[in-house]
């Protein structure tokens, strides 16, 4: 059974493998020891590689969108680490289709602070101009940060990739929510980025990751919501 | 060729002047007189048109012969035309709104072709047909195509298409009615007006049912200014690149003019159907949407008729109905079921059995209400109101086709209310005033799909096409600004982030024109043509149960008798996969895997969702649960509405009521008041622990939601603490936790709450995002098909959520969001009928403080909660009590 607490923030905290992290309605983790941000999933130029690829003009404006995100969480937490952890642009070409603005953003993002890109399998050589370093995976206070999640018994994984969702009824309304998704012993991020989807973790590729029973934290307005396994629905 | 001619020879055929009966040539004449018939006098007059070189708008009622009117000038003209070297072309092009009536309409065009033995090929193209008759039809054109609006999209969009047309002398739309006040209508027009570049001299007909104002459709249907040279213009390629800064000259579009190459000719009118109300002796039921208190009676007339047509409102109401009548089927009476989440061979099925007059009656919903001709119907049942005359009298029309005896109508009202209602509309069709619509005005998403169109077909210069769009009817007002703004929205997505311009949808070219980038844009945006949007389908397939059933026990095998009779109906019950129809996503939202629920008139358990299938097994045994309870999907029209609340305050009128109905009216006349002409009565009263609002305004279920969700923002900020809201036809009901008795009425309907409030609820709510959605699709915002792959309804629903989201808040005033805030405020929330209202009760809302709940109330207060399923035994039980006690208290 995974420990968790609600914190005053709206935030989720939860011991993960032992270690205390916090779970934002952003969708970031917060490792305050450390002073890091971790976010999984921008997919940055998810838009306007629908242009590219199939002249499809989906609105462009969904970089600065997940930027703005980023910036709130950043203005709050003031952190000295941020982690990408993996698939941060929708594609390899994406880098070079940012808008100058969006580009210049990007780049601040690394002004007093250190700036981490774990590579994921839609970006697998990382960026090529801005600024950061670009890893396969990062260890910290115990935890490992990498995109995509391992098979077996992965103690203290900290992954992406998935795009995690909860479906949650209650008599006749239902809601589906971007969420973490953990066992205690490893957790999976929710996608970040402003156009990206969700996968229902009662899908079998959750099953298959988790041992334990799973505990849903999902996304709402201003708060994480704990959610177990009684409450989920399939889509 | 039921549909097409004239069987009988009654005394409503006007006599033919001998000069006019000689007009046929010999062929056509000894036709008509080796089958006892003789030409029609509108069959005539369409010919004078023709020979003329007019267009027309024929309005007939049906059984009138007005296909044959639409055809016969083409017959004639194809029959005489001189031998010719080179493979003609299409002649004519034959449109209508549904598939199987242009297959119909081929087979019955098909008759006279051969009895007269005519050289004419006459062929249908539709989704339907084989690819190799298409590329045939290709190669080479028949002289008459039958197809929908869909495919002239298509065709507008093929490369050669000036070239396929360019011999077309004629296009006939049928059903013009039921087409021209719809997106469908706006894409029809823009291609019409593209054929006629095409084809200069093609000749525009109209075929319609009985409309309020045919000036309406004239207009829709004609052209606005004389259309330009189509000889050498090949696309207009005069204007150049810099004509495109300077906009045309702004030619107001001639009003006078307008419409007025169409001619009208009045097909002579049919006897007067009777039409009458079910009385159900004295047990009209408060509220409730499905008649069954009637149902017996239904079936007593339905035996003691030849075959009838039983409509109903909706699918739910359908299937109900259905059941119902063969649970009191005991003679075994052929009777079947059709509506449009059938599987299409299902549905095939009935009309063949139709056809064949192997039935005595089909509930259906509006899928019938036009189109196919079906043999010796000898009545029409409306069950719960029509909420419209000009509907109903289409419905009607489905009785009968022959002109000189009268079509027979019951309306099986399902309330009290609808008991006021059903009288008004007998009363508007016995008067024949139907129900007006306004002028339409063409959406841009679907300019947007037709420029696209246009650019796959060949180069375009934008000044040629911005005059050839303003010569269709809806578009005549359409400025340069909103022109150029499409063009630049169909060429880059018209962000103000320009991204885009390097990945365009459309290039201009070095003669500055306008042409699709590649033939992969040309292939997808061909995938994704059309402008009926449907929600996104879910297959329902029999099968996969890998879920067990949340009822827990054994599944039932056994004693399938109860249901067995309407599952004989459709007998093939085969297993594994087989696809039974199809229903809106949204529907199995709302059923968890377990459930039970109708369909095709059986009871099913909802086993599991994948992908784009829902995996269902009968469960015969099981009472259904019936989600989504609804009433009409139709609103009331405005001019019912009014003559409801004529009806109401003239007492001599309550004399045509049934007792119950009568003395219900007394009653609320005692306890509360009968609201005045101009006025609209507003009740205020607690019960329970609650405080309740009801008002009756009778403009229909969408204006009332509309209402109500303002009212409740406004009535949340006077700090009344509103709760909910419910609404009907006829009334809405607010709760709240303190007493809305003292507050400043006027105020609180003041007219202002279209503005501010509007815009902030709109925004966030539910309908908008629907409304983004259906015109993201049809303007290729977003694409349902890309060239390997569909992409499911399911994943469309999210990301388009999310990207109206982003978009609303980063560009809130693109072309998208202007479309669906228009979509939202006309189709989803009637906010023009809401404006009306309000200026309607402006100073006469007649506020009435009673200590405890009206008769008229009533209904509306039953309305709470009965979103749950009759046939959930304890529901039902507690639904009855609860109505018990509250007649009890309103008529005390």
């Amino acid at each position: 059974m995974t420990r968790f607490s609600p914190s005053p923030c709206g935030g989720l905290r939860i011991a993960l493998s032992n270690v205390e992290v916090m779970l934002r309605w952003s969708g970031a983790l917060w490792l305050e020891t450390e002073r890091t941000l971790v976010v999984a999933d921008l997919h940055f130029e998810k838009g306007s590689s629908y242009a590219a690829r199939f002249g499809q003009m989906l609105p462009p404006y969904d970089t600065r969108e997940t930027l703005d995100r980023l910036d709130r969480e950043i203005a709050l937490l003031s952190p000295e680490r941020l982690i990408f952890l993996g698939d941060s642009f929708h594609d390899g070409a994406g880098e070079a289709r940012l808008a100058a603005d969006d580009y210049r953003r990007l780049e601040g993002l690394a002004l007093g602070r250190e700036l981490v890109w774990a590579v994921g399998n839609h970006d697998a050589d990382g960026p090529k101009a801005l600024p950061g370093d670009v890893i396969d995976e990062a260890a910290l206070m115990g935890l490992t940060l990498r995109h995509e999640p391992q098979p077996g018994v992965q103690l203290g994984e900290v992954a992406g990739h998935l795009h995690p969702a909860a479906k949650v009824s209650s008599g006749r309304a239902t809601v589906r929510r971007r969420c973490f998704v953990t066992d205690g012993q490893r957790l999976v991020l929710p996608a970040f980025g402003a156009f990206t989807g969700g996968l229902n973790i009662l899908d079998e590729a959750f099953s298959n990751l988790f041992g334990g029973p799973m505990l849903a934290g999902a996304l709402g307005p201003k708060r994480v919501h704990a959610v177990g396994m009684k409450s989920l629905r399939p889509d | 060729m039921r549909r097409i001619l004239n069987e009988t020879e009654g005394e409503h055929v006007i006599a033919v002047s001998m000069s006019a009966e000689t007009s046929l040539p010999p062929r056509f004449q000894q036709w008509f007189a080796d089958r006892g018939w003789s030409p029609r006098a509108h069959q005539l007059a369409m010919l004078e048109k023709a020979r003329q070189g007019r267009g027309a708008l024929l309005i007939a009622p049906t059984g009138g012969g007005k296909t044959l009117a639409g055809f016969l000038p083409s017959l004639i003209d194809l029959t005489e035309r001189p031998p010719r070297n080179t493979p003609a072309g299409v002649h004519t092009l034959y449109i209508s709104p549904l598939k199987a009536l242009a297959v119909d309409v081929e087979r019955n065009l098909l008759t006279p072709i051969r009895e007269m033995g005519l050289p004419i090929v006459a062929e249908s193209r539709t989704g339907d047909t084989g690819e190799s008759r298409k590329a045939r039809q290709r190669v080479r054109p028949p002289d008459i195509l039958l197809t929908t609006p869909e495919q002239l999209a298509l065709f507008c969009a093929w490369e050669g298409a000036r070239e396929y047309f360019a011999d077309l002398s004629c296009v006939i739309i049928d059903e013009a009615h039921a087409i021209w006040p719809s997106k469908r209508g706006d894409l029809l027009a823009l291609g019409l007006a593209r054929l006629q570049q095409f084809a200069p001299r093609m000749r525009r007909v109209g075929l319609s049912a009985t409309v309020d104002d045919p000036d309406l459709v004239r207009r829709w249907l004609g052209w606005n200014s004389p259309p330009p040279c189509g000889e050498g213009a090949g696309g207009g390629g005069v204007s150049t690149a810099a004509s495109e800064k300077t906009p045309p000259s702004p030619t107001p579009s001639p009003q006078g003019g307008r419409g007025s190459n169409i001619d009208l000719v009045l097909g002579s009118g049919g006897a007067q159907p009777v039409v009458e109300v079910l009385i159900s002796g004295g047990q009209v039921p408060w509220a409730g949407h499905t008649a069954e208190h009637a149902m017996a009676e239904v079936y007593e007339i339905i035996k003691a008729s030849k075959t009838a047509l039983v409509f109903v409102n909706t699918r739910f109401q359908a299937e109900f109905a259905f059941q119902r009548l063969w649970e009191l089927n005991e003679d075994d009476l052929p009777i079947a079921l059709h509506h449009g989440s059938l599987s299409a061979e299902q549905r095939r099925k009935v009309e063949a059995a139709m056809a064949r007059g192997a039935l005595r009656a089909v509930v259906c919903t509006s899928t019938l209400d036009m189109g196919i001709d079906w043999g010796d119907v000898d009545l029409v049942i409306q069950l719960a109101a029509p909420k419209g005359a000009s509907r109903m009298v289409q419905r009607i029309g489905r009785a009968n086709h022959r002109l000189d005896e009268p079509s027979r109508a019951l309306f099986v009202p399902a309330s009290r209310f609808e008991m006021l209602e059903c009288r008004a509309a007998a009363d508007a069709i016995l008067e024949n005033h139907l129900d007006g619509d306004p002028p339409r005005i063409g959406t841009l998403d679907t300019l947007a799909q037709h420029i696209m169109g246009c650019a796959c077909s060949e180069p375009f210069a934008m000044t040629a096409l911005y005059e050839e769009v303003r010569s269709a009817g809806p578009y005549a007002e359409l400025t340069w600004e909103d022109f150029e703004t499409v063009v630049d929205f169909v060429s880059t997505g018209g962000y103000a982030l320009r991204t885009y311009d390097k990945f365009r949808r459309i290039v201009k070219n070095a003669d500055g024109l306008w042409t699709a980038r590649n033939a992969q844009a040309r292939q997808q945006h061909r995938m994704n043509v059309g402008a009926i949007i449907s929600p996104g389908m879910i297959n329902i397939r029999i099968g996969g149960g890998r879920r067990p059933s949340r009822l827990g026990g054994a599944p039932t095998h056994s004693g399938a008798q109860s249901a067995a009779k309407p599952a004989s109906t459709f007998a093939d019950r085969a297993r594994g996969g087989r696809k039974i129809g199809e229903a809106e996503e949204g529907y199995f939202e709302q059923l968890t895997p377990g459930d039970t629920f109708v369909f095709a008139g059986q009871v099913w358990r909802y086993n599991s969702l994948v992908g784009a299938d829902a995996f269902v097994t009968p469960a015969p045994n099981d009472d259904p649960k019936m989600p989504s309870w609804g009433g009409s999907k139709f609103p009331l029209s405005t001019y019912l509405a009014s003559r409801v609340r004529q009806m109401m305050h003239d007492e001599a009128e309550w004399t045509a009521l049934p007792g119950d109905v009568q003395e219900w009216l007394a009653w609320q006349k005692i306890r509360s008041a009968i609201p005045g002409e101009g006025e609209m009565l507003l009740e205020t009263f607690p019960r329970g622990k609650r405080h309740h609002l009801v008002c009756y305004p009778f403009d229909g279920r969408l204006a009332h939601t509309t209402l109500a969700m303002l009212l409740t923002r406004r009535l949340d900020r006077l700090d009344v603490g509103p709760l909910g809201f419910v609404c009907n036809d006829y009334a809405l009901n607010i709760w709240s936790l303190r007493p809305m008795d003292g507050l400043d009425l006027d105020a609180l309907f003041a007219q202002d709450m279209l503005g501010d409030d509007l815009e902030a609820w709109l925004d966030e709510s539910f309908m908008m995002k629907r409304a983004f959605k259906h015109c993201a699709l049809i303007a290729g915002l977003i694409e349902r098909r890309h060239p390997g792959a569909e992409k499911s309804g399911r994943q469309v629903t999210f990301s388009t959520d999310l990207i109206y989201d982003v978009l609303r808040k980063h560009q809130p005033d693109h072309l998208m969001l202007r479309c669906a805030r228009h979509d939202a405020a006309t189709g989803m929330l009637d906010i023009a009928r809401l404006g009306d209202m309000l200026s309607r009760v402006k100073g006469k809302i007649r506020h009435m403080a009673l200590d405890r709940v009206s008769p008229f109330a009533v209904p509306i207060m039953l309305e709470i909660g009965r979103e749950r399923a009759p046939g959930d035994a304890a529901g039902e039980a507690i639904l009855a009590e609860a109505e018990e006690d509250l007649i009890a208290e309103a008529m005390s």
